[in-house]
């Protein structure tokens, strides 16, 4: 496994890589959020991104998550080349390809922890039954599973969390892209999500965090520094 | 380039259940909204509840009563008339074809009161009439107590009083002794009658035969109005007769009615109600709409990271704008089985209440869902095209 990490090149292990992305917003005057990012992550890396506000952290992660287009550059997820794909096409994408962590958690408050992680599964067209049965085991998992029928609004943050983690896997995405996990989190619990990330990781699972602790993204086994719209530093995996 | 990307789905029954995540969240928005369009569907499906209930139980009793009688007056009036008819009219109103019964109504001019200690100005509005013994089955009447006159007791000094008559006179059951000073003549009072649905006048009245009338009240016996049972197919016929054959010599002087077509009227004139009414349901659901639309402009403005959410976990534009028109819909169906619901309670009640069968015509109950439904569609339209356009990071970003 550690030596696949350590050869991005190796064409089929690729899942996701940005070529010269650039992202200009049409404002007066424009911004110009990223300025030509090269970037690729092969299968079971888990890569932190890291960079102060304004660094285009988040527009790269956007459009690493197909959820934008670049201005100029090519993306490319789990072996589709998104100029190539319509918007439904992207949709698509999302739902099989990849799974989104937010500091937010986004959940669903009036429902349980259960119906909220079978939601990652909501638009491949599985049905209930199946969606539910996956959504159990994810969220045994990332050690929920004492809380499957606990509403999400009944739930600590750090368990908000888990089971925001447990819905970007229950899909068994090609790559995770984590927004701030940790960013509402105190440091108990922004730990133990670190660490979940980790040994979910070990499981075999891509991982992408982006995050502005820099702490947190150079524990993990490669870092990224992002600055003004480019890369500022990749330590490669260590 | 063709890809192998099997595209996102949503099935049926998911989107349903994502089309209630809204109604989920927020209960007693969900419920108020609804509500609007509620009370608009219940206005209307008990608007015409009640109308079609009202309007089978006109036609019972017009089916009850008949719509074959006639009843022929004497005009009354400068240059009209004495309100006099001739004695020969009802025996040659009797020979028209399809006509199958007369019977003749002769006021008297006296007064009735309870005793001969009441001052004479007391009349309590109470007429006296001479009436033939077929009067009640010509008018579909009833007694309620006692008897009605008989080809015997016509002869003699006894009176049958009208619903009315009889209470003003405190009668109220029928001794076979009660008497009344009935033209400075003591009546015994022989009956006492239901109220007539046809001909509501004799309801104030004191009836006595025509032999009593003659001979005790000095009365002329000369018609004053001539009730008359045709074949109902000819009725037409008939009333284009009626007033030359009564009285030859000034038909003009003659009135012709027709006792049901009172009714008839009074139903079209809750047909004018009703069409006002349906009118307010329409406005109120018409507000149950703009609420609805409100609801879900909110709705979305609220849920900008909702629905970033759902396109990041794959859902296409579609999926979204059918996730917020569907709420739509459900809101307004809600709305419009509740208002059904409500609609034929209401009508029910009332019609319970008035002793009415309770009719809801099929037409109100589906076009009162299919309006809710329709109303609900618009309304969602616009919210539902907006959380579609609304692009992925958009909605996360603001979130």
């Amino acid at each position: 496994m550690t030596h696949d990490r350590a050869a991005p090149s190796a064409g089929s292990d690729v899942v996701l890589s940005l070529h010269g992305v650039t992202k200009e917003y049409p404002t007066t005057p424009p911004v110009h959020a990223l300025r030509g990012v090269d970037f690729a992550v092969t299968r079971g890396e888990l890569v932190g991104v890291v960079g102060p506000s304004g660094s285009g952290k988040s527009t790269l992660l956007h459009i690493m998550g197909t959820l934008d287009r670049p201005t100029a550059g090519e993306v490319t997820v789990a072996g589709h080349d998104i100029a190539d794909l319509s918007d439904k096409d992207m949709s698509a994408l999302r739902s099989r390809h990849i799974g989104f962590v937010f500091q937010q958690f986004h959940l669903l408050s009036g429902y349980t922890a259960l119906d909220n992680v079978a939601d990652g599964l909501l638009y491949t067209g599985s049905n209930v039954a199946t969606r539910r049965r996956l959504a159990r085991r994810a969220l045994e998992r990332v050690g929920l599973g004492h809380r499957l029928g606990h509403v999400a609004t009944k739930l600590s943050g750090g368990e908000r969390q888990r089971v925001a983690v447990a819905r970007a896997l229950v899909g068994t995405p090609s790559i995770v892209l984590a927004d701030e996990p940790t960013g509402n989190l105190d440091t108990k619990n922004s730990d133990g999500i670190v660490e979940l990330i980790r040994q979910i990781n070990d499981e075999g699972v891509t991982f992408v965090v982006i995050t502005h602790n820099r702490e947190i993204a150079e524990a993990f086994p490669r870092t990224v520094g992002l600055r003004d719209g480019l890369i500022e530093y990749d330590s490669g995996v260590r | 380039m063709a890809n192998n990307l099997e595209p996102s789905k949503l099935h049926g029954a998911d989107v349903l259940r994502t089309a209630s995540v809204g109604l989920h969240t927020r209960k007693l928005r969900a419920a108020l909204s609804a509500l609007g369009i509620m009370i608009g569907i219940a206005a209307m499906v008990g608007v015409l509840g009640l109308s079609e209930s009202s309007k089978s139980d006109l036609l019972a009793q017009l089916d009850r009563l008949g719509t074959n009688l006639l009843t022929v007056q004497a005009g009354t009036g400068i240059g009209i008339g004495s309100g006099e008819l001739p004695e020969e009219a009802a025996g040659m109103i009797s020979r028209i074809g399809p006509v199958e019964t007369t019977s003749t109504i002769s006021a008297v001019d006296a007064n009735v009161f309870k005793t001969d200690f009441v001052p004479a100005g007391q009349t309590g509005g109470i007429t006296v009439q001479a009436v033939d013994v077929n009067l009640l089955e010509t008018l579909a009447g009833g007694v309620s107590d006692g008897k009605f006159l008989d080809a015997a007791t016509s002869d003699y000094p006894t009176a049958v009083l009208g619903s009315v008559a009889a209470e003003r006179l405190g009668i109220r059951e029928v001794s076979g002794t009660q008497q009344v000073w009935l033209g400075d003549q003591w009546f015994t009072v022989i009956g006492v009658l239901n109220q007539f649905e046809l001909n509501p006048d004799l309801d104030r009245a004191a009836l006595v035969g025509f032999a009593a009338a003659a001979e005790y009240l000095d009365h002329d016996n000369v018609p004053t109005s001539i009730l008359v049972r045709a074949n109902p197919d000819y009725i037409d016929e008939v009333t284009a007769v009626l007033s030359a054959t009564a009285n030859p010599q000034n038909p003009e002087e003659v009135e012709v009615a027709r006792p049901s077509d009172a009714l008839e009227a009074k139903e079209a004139a809750d047909d004018a109600f009703t069409a006002l009414f349906l009118g307010l349901g329409a406005v109120a659901l018409l507000v149950g709409g703009v609420g609805i639309a409100n609801v879900m402009v909110i709705s979305v403005l609220e849920r900008r990271a909702e629905i970033g959410l759902r396109r990041a976990l794959g859902a296409t534009k579609r999926h979204v704008a059918v996730q917020f028109l569907g709420e739509a819909l459900l809101l307004s169906a809600i709305g419009g089985i509740g208002g059904v619901a409500l609609g034929w309670a209401v009508t029910g009640v009332y019609a319970n209440i008035r002793g009415w069968d309770t009719l809801i015509p099929p037409l109100a109950i589906g076009g009162g869902i299919a309006a809710a439904l329709l109303i609900g569609a618009i309304a969602g339209l616009y919210p539902a095209i907006r959380a579609a356009r609304l692009s992925p990071t958009e909605a996360l970003r603001s979130a």
